[in-house]
């Protein structure tokens, strides 16, 4: 009896798992093929993506590598990789990290966590000079010169900041790169303070990084001492918001410990507001204080300065529209993107509608700014523009692009992404004058939508066609980690050279011919000229002796293009490359007594195999 | 001109033998006065030849698969020029190549051209401009005569420096080819290469000063007839 009074309540159960397994399958199976209708039209989008052998892309995209410390350079609209810049880690590939300049560059560090890339702007457009690109891990911030794809200085670690994950974000006229500290930390940096002290002895950091305007050289103009909340994304203001700077904050609860819970109490956190143009003002008449070399000014005993505006809650992204009239901030733990007005938010300050006050800093009345609450979706996190109005708006948790207007706030379209985007960026989509016509959803997972490489996986950009009414998927394409933000750029803004002049190299160790190729021994140490040329290492053989100082200058004095030559010494850890006309130095101590040979690493030509010489290490 | 006209006088009235007459004709042929339009001929002659100095005279282009748009070497009066762009130094690039076959790289300090060609076509601008001032036929002829030679001289100059440069390979080369004479004018394959050697310029202006001191003596010799008939 008892078995019968049992088996419906089975029975039910089991029904109801059947109906829930169906309903999933169902769902999922109603996702696929909303994907497969967003790709109708496949000879349609493979069309639009093909480029031919030998054309040339529309626009180059520099992705943000991540913890990879690179930038990989992308085509669009073919999506297809072409090259990895390397910026706060070796690169063997281009030798980078291994001679004297990139090795001192990179200061003993092996890995950096390039997160946000930032192109040059002139009147708040593109002028394709430099991209910056910053170190969440450990706070540097890198100028890479697009005249050559190189990076050509890391600024840091700066002092004060910690976790340089809000920036690099740029002023429209290049005045300066901005970055915010993530994390927190008693200040100056070497000041051990207990974690329970947070809320009263830790502080954010806000930093202007000058640039200078004809070279691009970067150094710490000023710095602004801020609670300790985590300071995410950011945007500089542009048109009537140029002159300002935004940031999100999350865990305005200043809390410790498990932040899953404890900084995600509060519905709202805020956007940051920050004058720098008032900023600099205040640094100019002094009113600051030197920590540990910085000019830090505080905003609490200077008015004026920055302002706090209520946003939804653990917001990631905040995005100034083209015009500069909007601020959108998104609130990723909602479904709504606030979209503030610039003209309310400096109406506010004028006649000083605050709503209260937080460690000192006046907070803008929510209702006075806000001027449209959007209901875009599940989890929004980065807004882009186009040249319609349009706005696109990354959904975190929804897996989606929504579309919408500015001015009207209504939802034009949505589109579903695979899987779990972060950033988006569309062409030239963070200046005064969009380009539309492409984005790409930089997504988080790729859950096994390519060939099954194990399970470490790539992570999925998906370019999306934006210059109709519908979004079109066009591209998936697989990036290396991790693509956090990238930059979109009209492939004529840049004119990259693809030799470097021999006129142009000052460098006095670089020798040109042959015959000036040669070994100077002094002593303990020993100095080589040495010439890469198809295909011959000259000197073929250089003797030292054991624990001698050795350093090899190396001129490469090809003029064609793509003639590279490299120096790999074997079991002494050295691998260079040398592009043509340039001279790149080595330095190492020769500890290892025998006979090591050096070889071209980077094919160059039909006797390549025999480009190869002998460092004979004769013992003490 | 008194001279010539009595001179004519006097020969047409004697009955000599071939030789006598031969060389009398020749006489009265290069004793001719220049007429003012021989003169300018000269002079523009004389000027032309100044345009040789700032164009090539002769060009090379080698094509090949990896270089579709072509290696180019101009070859000046006193210098060699390869073509050179941001991303590419053709000359450079042409030894880097020669060498594999063992073929000397162009200097130009190899080239002795350099320095006894300007010296001679600044001797032939002075020529010609000689014959425009003293105004006689028979410096027109030997300006001309000299520049006949000067031009034979040069293009068989020309052909054996391609025949040395082709000829005298590096017996150690990697890669050995059978001697051979790049091409002067025309086409030619050369392993992976297609190369093409042609006039440019000044070769053409060459041309032109020839030419128009040739001009010069048939209007000279024209003119002259005229008014003795």
């Amino acid at each position: 009896m008892k078995n019968l009074i049992k088996k419906p309540k089975f029975l039910w159960i089991g029904i109801g798992v059947i109906i829930l397994a169906s309903l999933m399958v169902i769902g999922s199976c109603g996702r696929r093929t909303a994907m497969k209708q967003e790709r109708g039209g496949a000879a349609e989008a493979a069309t639009m993506t093909y480029v031919a052998p030998g054309d040339i892309d529309e626009y180059y995209v520099f992705y943000s590598g991540g913890h990879s410390g690179n930038v990989y350079v992308a085509g669009i609209p073919s999506m297809r990789h072409i090259a990895t810049i390397p910026v706060f880690a070796k690169y063997p590939a281009t030798g980078y990290g291994f001679d004297k300049e990139t090795k001192e560059m990179l200061g003993g560090f092996e890995w950096g966590d390039v997160h946000h890339p930032a192109l040059s702007e002139t009147k708040g457009d593109y002028d394709g000079r430099w991209l910056f690109v910053n170190d969440n891990g450990n706070n540097r911030i890198a100028r890479i010169d697009l005249r050559d794809f190189k990076t050509k200085q890391i600024l840091g670690p700066v002092p004060n900041v910690s976790g340089f994950h809000g920036g690099a974000f740029i002023t429209p006229n290049s005045e300066y790169v901005l970055a915010a500290s993530r994390f927190s930390i008693p200040l100056p940096k070497k000041t051990a303070v207990p974690v329970e002290e947070y809320a009263t002895k830790y502080k954010g950091v806000v930093s202007g990084i000058s640039i200078k305007p004809d070279t691009g050289e970067m150094s710490v103009g000023w710095q602004i001492e801020m609670p300790p909340y985590a300071y995410d994304l950011g945007d500089a203001g542009k048109g009537p918001s140029d002159g300002w700077a935004f940031w999100t904050t999350y865990n305005t609860e200043k809390a410790i410990g498990k932040l899953e819970v404890t900084s995600t109490q509060r519905e709202r956190d805020y956007i940051v507001a920050v004058n720098w143009k008032e900023v600099e003002k205040a640094v100019q008449a002094g009113k600051t204080k030197i920590v540990d070399g910085v000019p830090v000014v505080d905003p609490v005993a200077t008015p004026g300065l920055v302002y706090l505006i209520p946003c939804s809650k653990s917001p990631h992204g905040v995005d100034i529209s083209p015009d500069g009239k909007w601020i959108i901030g998104s609130g990723k733990l909602q479904s709504i993107t606030t979209a503030y007005s610039v003209d309310k938010m400096l109406a506010a300050i004028q006649n000083k509608k605050f709503s209260g006050e937080e460690d000192g800093l006046p907070i803008l009345d929510y209702d006075f700014v806000k001027e449209a609450e959007v209901n875009v979706g599940l989890g929004p996190l980065h807004t882009q523009f186009d040249n319609q109005g349009y706005a696109y708006t990354s959904l975190f948790v929804e897996s989606a692009v929504a579309k919408w207007k500015l001015g009207t706030w209504e939802i034009a379209d949505k589109i579903p992404i695979t899987y779990n985007i972060g950033h988006l960026a569309t062409a030239e989509g963070d200046t005064v004058d969009p380009d539309g016509k492409y984005l790409i959803a930089l997504n988080k997972l790729s859950h096994g939508t390519h060939l099954n490489v194990g399970p470490s996986q790539p992570e999925s950009s998906q370019l999306i066609g934006i210059d109709g009414e519908k979004m079109k998927l066009l591209y998936n394409a697989f990036t290396e980690p991790e693509p956090h933000y990238a930059q979109i750029i009209k492939a004529d803004k840049l004119k990259p050279i693809e030799v470097y002049p021999k006129e142009e190299n000052k460098n006095p160790n670089a020798i040109w011919e042959i015959n000036d190729a040669k070994i100077e021994t002094g002593p303990g140490t020993v100095t080589v000229k040495t010439i890469l040329v198809r295909s011959t290492i000259t000197p073929t053989a250089i003797e030292v002796n054991q624990g001698d100082k050795v350093t090899i200058h190396l001129t490469n004095i090809e003029q064609t293009t793509d003639e590279l030559h490299g120096f790999g010494l074997l079991e002494y850890n050295i691998n260079v490359v040398v592009d043509p006309g340039e001279t790149k130095t080595i330095e190492f101590v020769a500890d290892k007594p025998g006979v090591y040979a050096y070889y071209c690493t980077n094919f160059c030509s039909a006797l390549h195999q025999e480009m190869q010489g002998y460092l004979v290490v004769k013992p003490k | 001109m008194a001279d010539r006209s009595e001179y004519i006088a006097e020969t047409e009235s004697t009955s000599d033998g071939w030789l006598t007459r031969f060389l009398n004709n020749k006489f009265l042929f290069l004793e001719q006065p220049l007429p003012p339009g021989s003169r300018l001929f000269a002079v523009i002659a004389a000027l032309s030849l100044a345009i040789v100095f700032f164009f090539p005279l002769w060009n090379m282009t080698f094509y090949s698969n990896q270089y579709t748009d072509g290696l180019t070497l101009d070859i000046y009066a006193y210098h060699l020029e390869g073509g050179k762009t941001p991303n590419r130094d053709d000359l450079l690039e042409i030894n880097s190549l020669n060498h594999y076959i063992g073929m000397r790289p162009l200097l130009e300090s190899d080239f002795a051209e350099f320095l006894w060609l300007p010296f001679a076509i600044g001797g032939l601008m002075l020529l010609a401009l000689r014959a425009a001032v003293l105004g006689k036929m028979s410096k027109l002829v030997d300006v001309f005569v000299i520049f006949v030679y000067f031009s034979l001289y040069s293009f068989w100059s020309f052909y054996y420096r391609l025949y040395t440069y082709g000829h005298h390979l590096d017996p150690t080369a990697a890669i050995k080819v059978p001697p051979f004479t790049p091409p002067l004018f025309g086409e030619q394959e050369v392993g992976n290469f297609t190369v093409y050697s042609y006039p440019e310029v000044s070769s053409y202006i060459f041309f032109i000063y020839g030419f128009l001191l040739l001009a010069a003596i048939l209007w000279a010799w024209r003119v002259n007839r005229k008014a003795d008939a």
